[in-house]
């Protein structure tokens, strides 16, 4: 007793002790929880395993990124709706940083109604639940566009209708490789170009016309390889077919609808943080970057902003894990992403609850730990560094 | 020629501002046309607004039908909104399918909600001290007067939940009973002990990590084989629990930036003053940790009040799955712009309200000087 | 933080550990009502009217039991569960039974723990499409966008049949039959593909039903039926033989206008006699039930042909294969002995 008392006191050892007892418990919970569910599965007649993974799905998808039919397995199955969560995942991202950006800046513009008709706005969007953004988009798209008999006609190589925008697809031909060569030169290039020019500003006060200069090489040089290796490249056009359009690319209106409907409703989330991010930069700043006579815009682009991201990243980066979560509700509009393939169907035709649902969770934890590390790796390098 | 009046210096009397500057006309140049970009921007403005309003108000409020007991009669009366289906049901949106004689059960709930959270949301109540003991019996007495069965209240089941009720339910089930959660798991993650420490990380991160909508699922159709065999579990109370554990992980992360914010000193001033970890935590660190995070924990709370209508994916009748239901009668079906904007502009009132409040909170707890 | 403590310890007073098994007809009478798992909405089979009232076909044929072994139809209060969360909350024991146009597979019933009492309704994956297309047959579909609803076996027998047909077309899978309507009358789709039944109701609430046919083409068997949970052998004895009373009262002519009244006399039929409880039925007393128990079922909630045609022909529903075999149908009824 007295011996355990001595332990107890003694802080360091109490720690160790603690520690035990903290590892004992969880350990013994889970072991609790996996022994039931032994137990649970053995009365049932259930077995633990990944082997329905590598049979055939027996479903179709409708928006596959990579190869697959309904003789492809699950594994396949549930790659393809990893691949379309990622994709509205990164569209999403991206439209709802610019829209965010955007609303946030007129915000605080000194234009009374813009300001507050953005206002009213931004409330408006993040105060109702995203499932119902999705729901609204969703019945505002495939109930406004028209069918695809009554397509909106673009030059008759693109169609717009409730089922998709369709457009003609690019086919590759022999002789691609030079245009896909001219496209990186003209890339290093401009890379370097702009390296100099502001190494040249630096040193000098010159400033060469870097965005005019890039933009001109970086369209002319692969058109040119276009030309001179003889247009390789050959379009395959949609055509109305029977009921819908054939060929060519399209993008689905699900698709649209959730992307859209993500965006909006984070933007606004997005909108708040970077007016609180430009709030928190010094009054001083800007005075003093007035004073030197920069016009607004560049006062925002070159001054606020750059400060301002500092402030930004952190609620951006739960800003882009909670529209990648919230991607997972495409389920109520069919839109065929992880949750749908194989926390969906795939759960319904194999009854292994356990196991698909296990593989979504890590998969979802593995997309929202990449995009932490990302987002830290990028705050890290934008940080002040005290010196 | 009129004589040419001289003043002392500094007598001048002050003349009247420049025209342009003042009143209506000043205030549209400053506000709306200072410059050529903000003209465009005004009028761009002015123009969507008069677009959204000749486009929506017509339908939403002129054309709309209040008064009718089928979509078909919505239609002959007129051409705009047929918000027929939500007065004849208001009722299933506000209680899902709590019996009609005990509803004032609910409502009696509602109502003492606010007088047990006041104490805690506004340091001014009268009676403070009184009314925290009435807020800390309060889940017991909501608990016993929503579901019955002593006093001579008839039980009522938790499936005939549903509709608002069923979301403030879960909302302030899910946030109250995640707080001491949270504060658990946001100190172990700062404790000196590497165990504790990781395992609060890997609890919050996987929390944090997963949709939400995943973890329904699982408490919907898997809870059951990690328990031991014959045990039944009310699918209310596992959502609940399910609930707990996703807001625990976002509270804990809201109270790990209040104890960070604490500056270094207020540590060393415990240390020196020979208080233990318990003691520091209790009367030092929580007190200042919490108290900052108050408008963090009610944004918190805001995102899951939302998040609670995705039980309508596990079947759970949220005011979207009491619309659903609603256009699953041949009565009302199509009603689906309806239904959703009704249910939209309910979340918006609430939620605006309490971001209303948060902010209030933040801007009077913020001793920054500006 | 008190405060807290007591929250949890009110949570936990609302777990019940009991057991799933045996004794389900003492839990409902000692509850004083039964808890029945249905759909959260669909037209004809389970949806609430404006004064919250649950009604449907399924939702009859709880009440039934309800007024079998409580003496009262209206003692059934509503669980509601998607397609994916019924099993569990029929095995988590939150109803006593599965009302909810499930269709009943080897896997289903021997895989899970849970018992299929009866047919109730025979269906079949079906297609509808706007009678505007001029299409006749399944056949011609090639190349069309189909409108799923999800969380079935539906989605198989659809890739089957196009693939064994040589055709290809765009999925559109839907988890809600609100969703999925609403995308098939937006023209999102060309077909709207689910259970025959399940069809006819989401086409009975348009606003011009003879605007969409159903083509003649079905694609799998679906005979759907309701559940209970396996263990409770006496349980699901009760189930089935009240779904079979309501058949049988089809069969004899008893409707719940005249049942009370054949329930009073002596009748000419012996095997009427034995149903309403006028003459003694051997085994009923032994199973819990009381002499009354089927008078109680049709007097209340009506006969099969009554239940049918409160909610399903109004949504264009035949009988067809839901006939009694008598009038050429699959509805066989064993003996009342």
């Amino acid at each position: 007793m007295d011996f355990l008392a001595r332990i107890w006191r003694h802080e360091e050892s109490r720690a160790v002790v603690i520690q035990i007892l903290v590892i004992l418990a969880v350990f013994g919970s889970f072991g609790w929880l996996i022994s039931n569910l032994v137990t649970n599965f053995a009365a049932l007649n259930k077995n633990f395993g990944f082997d329905f993974l590598s049979q055939p799905a027996g479903y179709d998808i409708n928006q596959t990124l990579v190869e697959y039919t309904n003789r492809s397995s699950h594994l396949r199955a549930a790659f393809v709706g990893l691949l379309n969560t990622f994709l509205v995942a990164v569209f999403g991202i991206i439209l709802a940083t610019i829209m965010g950006v955007i609303l946030g800046i007129i915000r605080l513009s000194n234009n009374w109604l813009a300001r507050n008709v953005t206002y009213w706005y931004i409330e408006f969007t993040r105060n109702v639940p995203i499932l119902l953004h999705i729901l609204l988009w969703h019945g505002i798209i495939i109930n406004t566009l028209p069918r695809p008999k009554n397509a909106y006609n673009f030059g008759d190589i693109s169609f717009l209708t409730n089922r998709g925008f369709y457009v003609p697809e690019p086919i590759a031909e022999t002789g691609i490789a030079a245009v896909y060569l001219a496209v990186v030169a003209a890339i290093v290039f401009a890379v370097f170009f702009k390296r100099h020019a502001k190494k040249l500003q630096a040193e000098t006060g010159r400033q060469l016309p870097v965005f005019g200069v890039n933009l001109a090489v970086l369209i002319a040089v692969p058109a040119l390889a276009f030309v001179v290796s003889g247009s390789p490249v050959s379009f395959e056009y949609p055509v109305l077919k029977g009921f819908n359009f054939k060929g060519g690319m399209h993008l689905l209106p699900e698709f649209v609808a959730l992307t859209f409907a993500l965006a909006i409703y984070t933007a606004a989330f997005i909108a708040e943080n970077v007016r609180a991010g430009i709030l928190a930069i010094h009054k001083g700043q800007r005075e003093a970057a007035e004073a030197l006579g920069l016009r607004p815009g560049r006062v925002m682009s070159l001054v606020i902003l750059p400060q301002a991201r500092r402030v930004i990243i952190p609620p951006l980066t739960s800003q882009y894990l909670n529209l990648t979560k919230n991607s997972s509700l495409a389920i109520a509009i069919g839109y065929m992403d992880l949750v749908a393939t194989l926390g969906g169907i795939t759960l319904n035709q194999t009854g292994r609850e356990i196991e698909t649902m296990l593989l979504v969770m890590g998969m979802y934890l593995i997309i929202s730990l990449s995009i932490s590390m990302a987002m830290n790796w990028y705050n890290s390098s934008v940080k002040l560094v005290d010196r | 020629m009129a004589d040419k009046q001289t003043y002392a210096p500094g007598s001048h009397p002050d003349l009247p501002p420049p025209p342009g500057t003042i009143g209506i006309v000043g205030w549209l140049r400053t506000n709306l046309f200072s410059s050529v970009n903000n003209t465009i921007l005004s009028l761009i403005t002015i123009y969507f607004l008069y677009w959204l309003i000749q486009s929506v108000a017509g339908w939403f409020v002129l054309d709309a039908v209040v008064d009718a007991s089928s979509r078909a009669e919505c239609r002959e009366i007129d051409s705009g909104a047929c918000w027929a289906v939500i007065t004849k049901r208001i009722g299933q949106f506000v209680y899902g399918f709590y019996p009609h004689a005990e509803r004032w059960r609910p409502n009696v709930a509602f109502v003492l909600l606010f007088v047990a959270v006041a104490p805690l949301l506004y340091p001014k109540t009268p009676m403070r001290r009184q009314l925290l003991w009435f807020s800390a019996a309060y889940p017991f007495v909501a608990y016993f007067l929503i579901c019955g069965g002593i006093l001579g209240l008839p039980e009522v089941g938790t499936n005939t939940f549903g509709g608002f009720m069923l979301t403030m339910i879960v909302g302030v089930t899910g946030i109250s009973a995640s707080l001491p959660l949270g504060i658990a798991l946001s100190l172990g993650r700062q404790s000196r002990l590497l165990s504790v420490r990781v395992i609060s990380i890997a609890f919050i991160e996987f929390m944090r990590g997963v949709p939400l909508i995943t973890l329904l699922f699982v408490a919907s159709t898997m809870l059951n084989y990690f328990l031991p065999p014959g045990t039944t579990f009310n699918l209310l109370l596992r959502v609940l629990i399910m609930v707990t554990f996703f807001a625990s992980a976002y509270i804990a992360e809201v109270i790990r930036g209040g104890i960070q914010a604490i500056p270094k000193g207020q540590y060393e001033a415990a240390d020196a003053m020979g208080l233990n970890y318990w003691q520091t935590t209790r009367l030092v660190t929580l007190p200042q940790a919490l108290k900052i995070s108050i408008p963090g924990i009610v944004n918190t709370f805001i995102g899951l009040y939302k998040d609670t209508t995705l039980v309508v994916v596990i079947g759970l009748l949220d005011p979207l799955g009491i619309g659903r239901a609603a256009l699953a009668d041949a009565k009302w079906n199509g009603l689906s712009t309806e239904t959703y904007l009704f249910v939209a502009l309910f979340f918006f009132v609430s939620c605006f309200a309490m971001s209303r409040y948060s902010l209030w909170l933040e801007n009077r707890l913020s001793t920054e000087h500006k | 933080m008190k405060k807290i403590l007591i929250a949890m310890a009110g949570l936990a007073g609302v777990v019940a550990a009991t057991s799933a098994n045996a004794g389900t007809l003492e839990d409902v009478r000692d509850r004083g009502h039964l808890n029945c798992v249905v759909n959260t909405g669909l037209t004809g089979f389970a949806s609430p009217d404006d004064a919250g009232n649950w009604t449907g076909f399924d939702v009859e044929f709880c009440r039934a039991v309800a007024a079998a072994v409580l003496g009262d139809a209206s003692k059934v209060e509503f669980v509601t569960a998607t397609g994916k969360t019924r099993f569990t909350k029929l095995a988590a024991g939150e109803g006593e039974i599965l009302s909810r146009n499930t269709t009943w597979t080897f896997s289903r019933d021997v895989d899970l723990a849970q018992t299929f009492i009866g047919v109730n309704y025979y269906d079949g994956q079906a297609f509808m499409v706007p009678a505007a297309l001029g299409v006749s047959s399944a056949s011609e579909l090639d190349g069309a966008s189909v409108c799923i609803q999800t969380g079935t076996t539906t989605e198989l027998n659809l890739a089957e049949y196009f693939s064994s047909n040589g055709m290809s077309y765009e999925p559109v899978p839907i988890e809600t039959n609100a969703e999925a309507r609403e995308s098939y009358l937006a023209g999102r789709c060309d077909v709207y593909t689910t259970d025959g039944s399940g069809l006819a109701a989401t086409r009975a609430t348009f606003d011009a039903p003879d605007a969409h046919v159903i083509l003649p083409e079905i694609v799998s068997k679906e005979p759907l039926g309701p559940v209970v949970r396996e263990g409770d052998d006496n349980w699901a004895d009760i189930v089935s033989w009240t779904l079979k009373a309501m058949m049988a009262g089809e069969e004899l002519g008893i409707t719940s206008a005249n049942a009370a009244q054949l329930g009073a006399q002596v009748n000419d039929n012996p095997e009427i006699n034995r149903l309403l409880g006028v003459d003694p039925l051997q085994g009923a007393e032994q199973a819990g039930l009381s002499s009354d128990w089927a008078l109680n079922i049709l007097s209340q909630v009506g006969n099969y042909a009554e239940s049918f045609e409160r909610n399903l022909t109004p949504l264009g529903l035949s009988r067809g294969m839901n006939a009694l075999a008598r009038d050429g149908g699959l509805h066989y009824i064993p003996p009342i002995k």
